[in-house]
């Protein structure tokens, strides 16, 4: 464990250079925003006519728009006119093989159990060398397609599938909600489309592992999901691998719509550059993420485990149209050193009948701050709406933070809304108590950390679930004692 | 850019500081504050209806349109029996009475406890008593709150209440107020409780006829160690009165302080209790009841700030909503870094009656100590079907096992109230409110 210890302590006390040397590729974008570049990122995408002009609109109205600060984050101003908006697929040196990658990354990929080839494909090894990937690839994408289901990146479906692009692009996150999805909205490089048709049942968990080309989606990721009548599909995003990025900002748009009887669920681990320990450089993770359950007795289920980045404001929602539709809320955020998350969801029940359900498990370690921010909203026609809300805070040290700001805003008399938070630390009992029984103190702080967040990890795909587990022990290494 | 709301009030507000300033300045130090205050409305303005801390309840709209801010020297007469009518039957008290936000002498009884000590804050500030000073905004402070900024401004009369060390004062004190005019009345109270000294403070502020009214009182509380002190209020004016309390306490080693909110009418009441525990030991208990009908609209934001170890703070916050009335809830509790082995509780339970009510609830924890143990719970639904079918069943019509249900979902709070004589008055207008 010790040895195990100082590789990690090393990997994570190490700034990290890997990546960072990028070649300047000749179709890359000169720094910030204007119209010019909107105009570029369009024609570099040979998009619709229209699409150019939907991002055109998205950026005027941006302009327009001030920058939130409601949010419980502190962050350096980003000036936006020094980022990139766009720049072509990198093509950094690839390491030949394993041999050639950062053993202590190696090391980091082996405690979390990831299978080889998924090794070979996260440290940017020759992808073209990993048969079993792409084969694995391809028969996904025959079996999807016999049942009419369409799962490929955006700027694939803008090409193919443009009606269904058009028809529902900005219907649930309109580009003026808010100022990073307008952002996005004027400037999204690529992401995730998914369709899937009338009375289907994906028969896998979607997952952008299987999209090779998803690898350099960068950092304007737009991800749209249509589920018709009577269909489901459950949709994973990220990776628990840590993931290495330049890109300082994120701003991703997420949008779900749910037919009649159809039901989503979608899980995300997130586990981007968190900073160094004191705090400096780190990924901003401004998402949007929404969907709506649009016909009757349609089920939308969020399920994140948040561990990365250095600030993150992200609120998955789910606009609870269609009558008995329910909505779903599961999320395990970790903060460490000087992370910083406002995290939570919003649920606006408007059919009768609908329910939701939040479970939230914070836990802030060293000098992080970790907020829930969440609404529960039950509009005047919403009859017997039934939300429950459960949202607690483990702290681990005196020099972090938990912070809770539930909305619980209701109009009508029939709903029953409960909401509880409660805030506490391991115990000292619990951790003697497995210290008696031979486990160590870290494995034992994991150890009540995962009993602790079980309730939401118990919600991911599986083996989603069993990587989550080690990451979250990973993430608050050295947090106590 | 600054959102900005309620010029034409500022406007006001600043003529009127102009033609009164002989008077409202002239004790030097309470004249600094007054300027600074004017100066803070005047850049800032009023509450936007953007502001978090004012997003349900837009009082500066509502005074706009409402409340007229024109200086009245008119003199009124109000009867004796109006007076005693509007106090609590039964209550021993020491009553202090304020016609128009002026002392009242003649309605008022003399603080006769020994120990204890009134002076009207005009007086004091005249006297340049030492308590004016310490406390004329310090505790609630201008530039947190627009509404207090406007009191420091203008407030010229209020109750200076002095209670030295050890003392006990059996009887309580009851602050009455009774507005007749469609104007504004400021009122400011400075109360200092001394180590080891317990007294408990009633107030209650009414309007006589239906011209809608202002009251703007901000209540600074100093309490020593090893204090107790309760405080209640009593919120039961006319349906056209507008109604802003501001209750500042700070608690220093081992004291106590309850606090009891009651609110039961007016257009709308904006209740900003704030509890600053700054020693150790300390122990805070708030108690909340809006029981609301009509147009009614309440908003109650609590705010306990835990600096120091090993204490304790408990709030309970009840409501019940009809026809139109909309009832509001924020409470914070903050945990400071130091603030270890604190324990912190606090429960918001509300019921619609109707779907013209609204609730906007917003339970908020903020820690930053890790060795501490916090919760919160808040809940929003309606009667249990269960048991009113299960009284149903037994023979008892609908209306009176409603009537029954809510009694009992109210009395946790009603419990809490020490004193007999409140008890019974709250209870009665239940009563007659679920019976009509």
């Amino acid at each position: 464990m010790s040895d195990d210890n100082q590789i990690l302590e090393e990997f994570t006390s190490k700034e990290y250079e890997f990546g960072w040397t990028v070649d300047l590729e000749a179709d890359e974008a000169p720094k910030g925003l204007n119209e010019d570049i909107i105009h570029f990122i369009s024609a570099k995408k040979e998009e619709p006519e229209w699409l150019l002009a939907w991002r055109l609109k998205a950026f005027r109205m941006w302009q327009k728009m001030e920058e939130p600060d409601w949010a419980n984050v502190k962050y350096p101003r980003v000036d936006y006119q020094d980022i990139k908006y766009y720049s072509a697929p990198k093509k950094s040196k690839k390491p030949k093989s394993l041999e050639e990658v950062d053993p202590e990354l190696l090391a980091t990929f082996e405690r979390l159990g990831i299978s080889l080839t998924e090794q070979k494909r996260l440290t940017g090894v020759a992808v073209d060398a990993v048969i079993d990937s792409v084969s694995v690839a391809t028969t996904f994408k025959e079996t999807l397609s016999e049942l009419g289901i369409i799962f490929c990146s955006f700027s694939e479906a803008v090409q193919e599938h443009p009606e269904l692009i058009k028809k529902h692009l900005g219907s649930v996150v309109p580009m003026t909600d808010n100022y990073f999805a307008a952002l996005n909205s004027a400037v999204f490089s690529d992401g995730s489309f998914c369709y899937i048709p009338k009375g289907v049942r994906c028969p896998m968990e979607l997952s952008t592992y299987f999209r090779i080309n998803a690898a350099n989606t960068g950092q304007f990721e737009r991800t749209l999901i249509v589920a018709e009548e009577g269909s489901y599909v459950s949709y994973l995003e990220g990776c628990t691998a840590p993931q290495r990025d330049e890109n300082q900002l994120h701003a991703a748009v997420v949008e779900i719509k749910a037919a009649k009887d159809a039901e989503v669920k979608y899980s995300t681990v997130q586990n981007w550059y968190p900073g160094d320990k004191n705090g400096k450089g780190g990924i901003y993770n401004f998402v949007t993420k929404r969907g709506i359950c649009e016909g009757d007795n349609s089920k939308i289920s969020w399920t994140q485990v948040e561990t990365g980045s250095a600030v993150t404001w992200k609120y998955p929602s789910c606009i609870l149209k269609g009558d008995n539709s329910q909505g779903e809320f599961y999320s395990v955020a970790v903060t460490n050193n000087y992370q910083q998350a406002d995290t939570g969801t919003k649920m606006i029940h408007i059919g009768k009948n609908t329910k939701s359900r939040i479970v939230s498990k914070g836990i802030s370690a060293g000098y992080s701050q970790n907020s829930y921010r969440g609404q529960v909203q039950v509009m005047k026609r919403a009859t017997n709406a039934r939300n429950f809300s459960q949202c607690d805070s483990l702290l681990m040290g005196d020099k972090c933070g938990a912070h809770t700001f539930p909305y619980i805003d209701i109009e009508n008399s029939s709903a029953q809304v409960e909401h509880e938070a409660t805030t506490s630390k391991i115990g000292e009992d619990q951790i003697f108590y497995c210290q008696q029984r031979g486990i160590d103190e870290e494995s034992a702080v994991a150890l009540i950390v995962n009993g602790y967040a079980k309730e939401v990890l118990n919600k991911l795909p599986m083996e989603f679930a069993v990587e989550a587990q080690k990451l979250l022990a990973l993430t608050l290494e050295g947090s106590v004692g | 850019m600054k959102k900005f709301a309620g010029q034409s009030i500022i406007d006001k507000l600043s003529e009127r500081f102009e033609a009164s300033k002989p008077q409202l300045t002239s004790n030097t130090t309470i004249a600094e504050v007054r300027k600074k205050a004017l100066n803070h409305l005047v850049e800032n303005g009023l509450p936007h209806p953007k502001a978090e801390e004012y997003k349900f309840t837009n009082l500066t709209r509502a005074l706009e349109k409402n409340i007229n801010f024109e200086l009245e020297t008119e003199t009124v007469s109000v009867s004796k029996e109006d007076v005693e009518k509007l106090r609590i039957k039964g209550l021993d008290a020491y009553y202090l009475t304020y016609i128009n936000g002026e002392f009242s002498a003649d309605f008022s009884d003399e603080v006769a406890a020994e120990g204890a000590t009134f002076t009207p804050l005009s007086t004091a500030i005249a006297g340049d008593n030492a308590l004016a000073s310490k406390y004329f905004d310090k505790l609630s402070k201008s530039t947190e709150d627009a509404f207090v900024a406007m009191n420091s401004v203008l407030a010229s009369e209020g109750a200076v209440i002095e209670v030295k060390a050890n003392t006990v004062i059996e009887k309580p004190i009851f602050i009455q107020h009774i507005n007749t005019r469609s104007s504004d009345v400021q009122v400011k109270n400075l109360i200092e409780i001394g180590t080891n000294a317990q007294v408990t403070v009633i107030e209650k502020v009414d309007t006589l006829g239906a011209e809608p009214g202002f009251s703007n009182v901000v209540n600074e509380i100093g309490v020593a160690a090893g204090a107790n002190t309760k405080f209640y209020k009593i919120e039961n004016d006319t349906p056209t009165s507008y109604h802003i309390s501001n209750i500042h306490v700070t608690q220093a080693k081992d004291s106590r302080f309850t606090s009891n909110t009651i609110a039961l009418d007016g257009a709308m009441v904006r209740n900003n209790l704030d509890i600053k525990l700054e020693g150790e030991g300390c122990e805070a208990y708030m108690n909340g009841l809006y029981l609301l009908h009509g147009k009614t609209h309440v908003d109650n934001h609590t705010t306990v700030d835990h600096t120091m170890p090993n204490a304790y703070s408990n709030e309970l916050y009840k409501g019940i909503m009809d026809e139109k009335s909309r009832g509001v809830f924020n409470g914070k509790i903050f945990v400071r870094k130091d603030a270890q082995k604190t324990n912190a509780f606090q429960s918001n339970k509300n019921i619609l009656l109707t779907d013209d009510a609204t609730v906007n609830t917003k339970p908020q924890l903020e820690i930053w100590a890790d060795d501490v143990k916090c919760s919160h719970g808040c809940t929003t639904g309606q009667l249990d079907k269960d048991a009113l079918f299960y009284l149903m069943a037994r023979g008892i019509r609908k209306d009176r096992a409603m009537a029954m249900l809510l009694h009992a979902f109210a009395s946790d709070v009603i419990e809490n109230l020490e004193i007999e004589p409140i008890q019974a008055y709250v209870e009665a207008i239940i009563t007659s409110r679920l019976e009509k």
